[in-house]
């Protein structure tokens, strides 16, 4: 990798006195897809939180397409390019989807009507449902939602945090698949996912991270060839 | 033709009134759910806050009355909305800046808001008796009926008079526009939307790059017009007196909790059955039945379910019973 989009090095903290992270190094090339996998426990989320800068970290710093931002807010950093997909509670439930993906855009002042078409590109079934409220659909398109309302910003880095956690099998090969179509047009993706085979599938490099360290680092591809990742980590 | 008769009674005594009524209650309910929805505490100031905006708009009244200006039939007090509504949104931004804003940079749990709320409300309470004191003040003037009575029964040669007061008219009119202006706000305004999504879920809305403290300033400036408007057309319709403002408070929460705090539609809904529950259990019904019932059945007593005096029961049952079967309302607002 040369000069990579994100990178994120040697990140050590945590909510308390106790460090969650230690020197934890996470990096994302431009238009790459990067995977966090891991046991529970392993510091994956947090690692996410502190790039985005929801975890005030002690040492480390975070350098976005060649700019430190270490000392942005998460909003500052909103701005900077970088969108952000949250677990849990990731849609406006009472907003129609066209409201949510609207609020995603609230920043920009610009013409949204071109970005929004984009989204419903990739997302058909979302303009069928665009007046409808986002608490009403099915978990599936609520995580489109969510995915869509953080592209509206036109970020330069999406980071979605576990986008298949609680979703059918179909669904989740669904979401691999425009995630992967995503990254098709330059985007950079930075991806913690519960399903580290099929994650692994379509990353180009993956972060195997254990009690907050770094594990193993390599390419998707490798990572899933290595027999001692493959037994500590992929069941087998 | 005595069927008639029963409807117009009914109309001047129970509909008409509760119409009125509800309509007020329907904008102080608004202003309570709005904050609810958005700072995430009931405001037990905000009786105050309406009796101190009608106390403004009344000193703004009393000035234009004084110096000549007259709207016609129209009452003056109308004319002095604006002004009242700007003093009461700088009052309450004041207050935010000074009192409410502290709790929220402490993260303070909701009930430590209620609470400061409670000492603002006797704030608010004290400012408006050392101003206006706590005795009644009327400040309608212009045309007293928009249908008078004996006009109407020279007309129709009914027994009965229909009658429709210019306030209660102009309440509901008010009430009407005020509320589709504030829902073409809340749903069709980039502002409106980003105080709805603030409301829905506000981390996700930080994270869209929504100010807290604007949504929250325009909250207030939005509440303060509601509950000026809402004072105003009550003290048109009935007198303005302080401590009336404050018992309003009950039906207001009552309304809300109904229709679910934090949904607007709710407390629309909510404030019109408090309106109406109160207004039929409290009116006399002997002279509706007279009309209705054939002479044998007609009643002896006054069929009133409940004095007036104990009106305020009507709303603390609907509030008890709502709490009991449905705490989240009957539009499924925020769980109370």
């Amino acid at each position: 990798m040369t000069q990579p989009f994100l990178d994120a090095i040697g990140m050590t903290g945590g909510y308390g006195a106790a460090n969650i992270l230690h020197d934890c190094t996470i990096r994302v090339g431009t238009g790459e897809i990067a995977v966090i996998v891991g046991p529970n426990g392993a510091g994956k989320s947090t690692a996410m939180k502190a790039i985005f800068g929801m975890l005030r970290l002690k040492h480390g710093r975070i350098v976005l397409d060649g700019e430190n931002i270490s000392h942005l807010t998460p909003q500052a950093r909103v701005a900077k390019g970088m969108g952000f997909v949250p677990q849990n509670r990731n849609v406006f439930p009472a907003l129609t989807v066209q409201e949510n993906l609207e609020m995603g855009a609230f920043l920009r002042r610009d013409d949204i009507a071109e970005t929004m078409e984009q989204v419903f590109a990739l997302f058909p079934i979302l303009k069928d449902k665009r007046r409808q409220a986002a608490g009403e659909l099915s978990g599936g398109q609520r995580q489109q939602v969510a995915v869509g309302r953080a592209l509206m910003t036109k970020p330069k880095l999406l980071m979605l945090d576990e986008p298949t956690a609680g979703v059918s099998p179909i669904v989740m090969d669904e979401l691999f698949d425009r995630i992967i179509e995503i990254a098709r047009t330059g985007l950079s993706i930075l991806m913690v996912e519960q399903n580290a085979r099929q994650a692994l599938e379509i990353a180009d490099h993956g972060f195997v991270l254990v009690q907050g360290e770094n594990r193993y680092t390599d390419t998707g591809r490798a990572l899933l060839a290595d027999p001692e990742v493959r037994k500590s980590f992929l069941g087998g | 033709m005595d069927f008639l008769n029963a409807i117009v009674a009914l109309s001047n005594f129970v509909l008409i009134p509760a119409l009125a009524y509800g309509s007020q209650l329907a904008l102080g309910a608004l202003g309570v759910t709005l904050i609810y929805g958005i700072l995430r505490f009931s405001n037990f100031a905000h009786g105050d806050t309406m009796a101190i905006g009608t106390m403004v708009a009344i000193y703004a009244t009393w000035a234009l009355q004084g110096w000549g200006v007259s709207l016609g039939p129209l009452p003056t007090a109308l004319l002095a909305l604006p002004v009242a509504i700007a003093v009461t949104a700088l009052l309450l931004l004041l207050i935010d800046r000074g009192v409410y804003r502290f709790y929220r940079g402490v993260k303070a749990v909701p009930v430590t808001f209620v609470i400061a709320s409670i000492g603002v409300m006797f704030i608010l309470n004290g400012l408006t008796r050392l101003f206006i004191g706590p005795d009644d003040q009327r400040f309608d003037d212009g045309a007293r009926f928009l249908i008078h009575p004996r006009a109407f029964r020279e007309a129709t040669g009914l027994a009965e008079g229909l009658s429709i007061r210019t306030t209660q008219a102009l309440t509901v009119v008010t009430a009407i526009l005020v509320v589709a202006a504030l829902f073409w706000f809340l749903r069709r305004t980039r502002t409106g939307k980003s105080m709805r999504a603030y409301s829905d879920n506000e981390e996700l809305a930080l994270l869209s790059g929504i100010n807290p403290e604007r949504v929250v300033a325009i909250t207030w400036i939005v509440v303060a017009g509601l509950s000026v408007i809402a004072g105003v057309l009550y003290g048109l319709d009935k007198s303005f007196k302080p401590f009336v403002y404050f018992q309003l408070l009950l039906p207001i929460f009552a309304s809300a909790i109904l229709g679910g705090l934090g949904n607007p539609v709710g407390a629309i809904a909510g404030a019109f059955i408090i309106a109406f529950s109160e207004v039929t259990v409290t009116y006399a019904w002997k002279k509706v039945l007279t009309y209705v019932l054939p002479d044998a059945l007609a009643p002896e007593g006054l069929v009133q379910f409940l004095g007036t005096d104990y009106k305020f029961a009507v709303s603390f049952i609907i509030l008890v019973l709502v709490l009991l079967i449905r705490p989240t309302g009957l539009f499924r607002g925020a769980s109370a």
